[in-house]
């Protein structure tokens, strides 16, 4: 498929269907995005000593994510270069070395091949014939502890891939007492049949959720309010506040960036979720972050009210509730997502805990919220995989999108289309770019 | 010391754990949350030996007040997960009293459910273990906890009862 032919599946307020259904299509997004872009692979916190690692995906690679002796951490082929098979097949853990479990090679933490039994087989040495060792990921790189990686070695720097959307991590970071935050309480996944793409773009959706989630909204709504401070204070709030008149949502701030990200501000404050600003245990956390930061401070940093931002390709992560999300493509009509919660070191434990109840509700296999969305992904790829309808439209507030501050683009209202418009436009680049 | 005896007969548990999920197998959705007392949790964990759902995430993790939510959801007619609701049939066996005192005891089981909706059939298998409280009207489910043998996949959504 060459980039003419490419370039005639995206118009500027629509797309041809194909671009979610195609299996040709698929492969070379692999290649050309998943294989370019700089795509979040976690969090520092999980790789804390040297050894520790986690296995992750980056498009249709297996990498192990490992922290080396030297306390960097590497981003390794999860394949063993003798005769291919996964080196390492747990989820995470801690290892001094990497041993492959059919003829015994083994790897250091950096992935350099340091043993081979019955070398003396060989009639020249191993390590000189296979490359060294695991094939490493050529880029790797960290902002405010957040691991990210690049399966090209060229491209844009971290700093310029992320460009304006820094601020959507400085805000995660920020928001912590300490000035840091942690991985914890689990890692929530789901699955559905469908592309991809249909998940990152709907994260950013303001009018998705009258729909898709009405029974859900309406459900809380039949429920008498739970308690301040009950377990399900904070589910019922959140399905809740999927009701909100559409005035909330069209004064929502939308933002659409280079290379297809975009994010969703003004819209929760934290007086709409809990704990609710006069609540204790907000007083508690607020003088915490006042500790470090001063009266000023604190307030600038709790002024920042950021929903849903996309790092496209891979990500989706909420800074003011502590969740991140990794977006895995499976196929072109299967994708997976991983969903983490974070800890704010130096805040209430409480804080914690309604990560963990507010994670529940939005990203738990079995929510109330979240199967409604996987049912429409899945509803969406069902129809996009019929030939008569051929193009998907995009064009809600098309043509009413601004030039914003720091390069941005802004939706005329918060419930433009414009983040998918966005994700198209850095799609047609990675699509059309010759490798 | 008390003994199960004391508390419920094991066909009395037998057949109120059968109950339960002939109301789950028949849609009646109202009368099953019935079973459960107003401090009840219901609770599927991610991940097996999980022992807290208050600082680590789960599949499902309900209160008394989400639970009735979770149920009045299949009422509304834009419940686009749950229409049409998923068919099922709950086999439960292996029921036995693991411990219990003069007002409660803990039960163990297993589930096997076979589960179908939208030309797709899935079948899941589970530990579960039922805390019943004995009260005025008869055993009542004090916390429910459903441990998916393959609870840490990458599933698909989840909207049949357990």
């Amino acid at each position: 498929m060459n980039a003419r032919s490419i370039k005639d599946l995206v118009r500027s307020d629509r797309v041809h269907r194909t671009v979610y259904t195609d299996p040709v299509l698929f492969e070379l997004e692999m290649d050309r995005i998943f294989g370019r872009a700089w795509l979040v692979l976690g969090h520092e916190s999980q790789v804390r000593s040297p050894g520790d690692f986690f296995t992750t995906r980056m498009g249709r690679e297996s990498v192990i994510v490992i922290r080396h002796t030297d306390e960097t951490v590497r981003v390794l082929v999860n394949r063993c270069v003798h005769r291919g098979a996964r080196v390492c097949e747990a989820a995470t853990g801690s290892a001094r070395e990497l041993v492959c479990s059919y003829h015994g090679w083994t790897y250091a933490t950096d992935g350099s091949l340091c043993g081979v039994p019955r070398a003396d087989g060989y009639d020249r040495p191993v390590a000189e014939t296979v490359g060294g060792g695991l094939a490493r990921v050529p880029r790797v790189d960290v902002y405010r502890g957040f691991l990210f990686a690049s399966l090209s070695a060229d491209g844009p720097s971290l700093l310029d891939f992320l460009g304006p959307l820094r601020a959507s991590f400085d805000d995660f970071v920020e928001r912590a007492p300490d000035g840091e935050v942690e991985v914890a309480g689990g890692v929530l996944k789901h699955a559905y049949q469908g592309n991809w793409k249909l998940v990152l773009e709907n994260h950013n959706d303001a009018v998705h959720p009258a729909f898709v989630h009405a029974s859900s909204i309406w459900a809380a709504r039949e429920q008498s309010a739970p308690g301040t401070g009950a377990y399900s204070e904070i589910g019922v709030r959140q399905m809740l506040q999927n009701g909100a008149p559409w005035e909330v949502w069209e004064n929502t701030g939308l933002w659409g960036a280079a290379y297809g990200h975009s994010w969703m501000g003004d819209y929760h404050d934290d007086s709409r979720l809990v704990p609710a600003l006069d609540h204790p245990v907000f007083v508690e956390y607020r003088a915490t972050l006042e500790r470090r930061l001063g009266r000023d401070g604190a307030a600038r940093v709790l002024a920042e009210l950021r929903w849903n931002s996309i790092v496209y390709p891979s990500s989706s992560f909420m800074s003011q509730f502590r969740q991140l999300r990794i977006v895995h493509p499976i196929a072109v009509d299967r994708t997976v997502v991983h969903a983490y919660s974070f800890r704010l070191k130096g805040a209430p434990e409480q804080m914690f805990r309604d990560t963990i109840a507010f994670a529940n509700v939005v990203n738990g296999t079995g929510s109330p919220v979240l199967t409604d969305d996987l049912e429409v992904y899945e509803r969406t790829q069902r129809g996009l995989g019929e030939p008569r309808a051929e193009w998907v439209y995009l064009g809600r507030r098309h043509g009413g999108d601004v030039p914003h501050r720091d390069g941005t683009l802004r939706g005329g209202t918060g419930t433009s289309e414009i983040h998918i418009r966005n994700q198209f436009a850095a799609w047609l680049e990675y699509m059309t770019a010759e490798p | 010391m008390a003994t199960a005896a004391d508390v419920g007969s094991r066909s009395e548990i037998e057949a109120f754990l059968f109950l339960e999920a002939w109301l789950l197998d028949h849609g009646r959705l109202d009368e099953w949350l019935g079973l459960f007392t107003d401090d009840a949790t219901y609770w599927i964990p991610l991940e097996a030996g999980q022992t807290d759902p208050i600082t680590s995430v789960s599949i499902v993790y309900d209160d008394r007040t989400l639970l009735e939510v979770r149920v009045r959801q299949f009422l509304h007619p834009r419940a686009h997960a749950r229409i049409p609701a998923p068919r099922t049939v709950h086999q439960v066996g292996n029921v036995r009293v693991l411990d219990a005192d003069d007002h409660q005891l803990r039960v163990g089981s297993t589930l096997v459910l076979v589960e179908y909706r939208h030309e797709r059939q899935r079948i899941w298998g589970a530990q579960v273990e039922h805390r019943l409280r004995r009260t005025a009207d008869g055993l009542r489910i004090v916390a429910k906890r459903v441990d998916l043998v393959n609870s840490d996949a990458e599933l698909d959504g989840i909207v049949c009862l357990f």
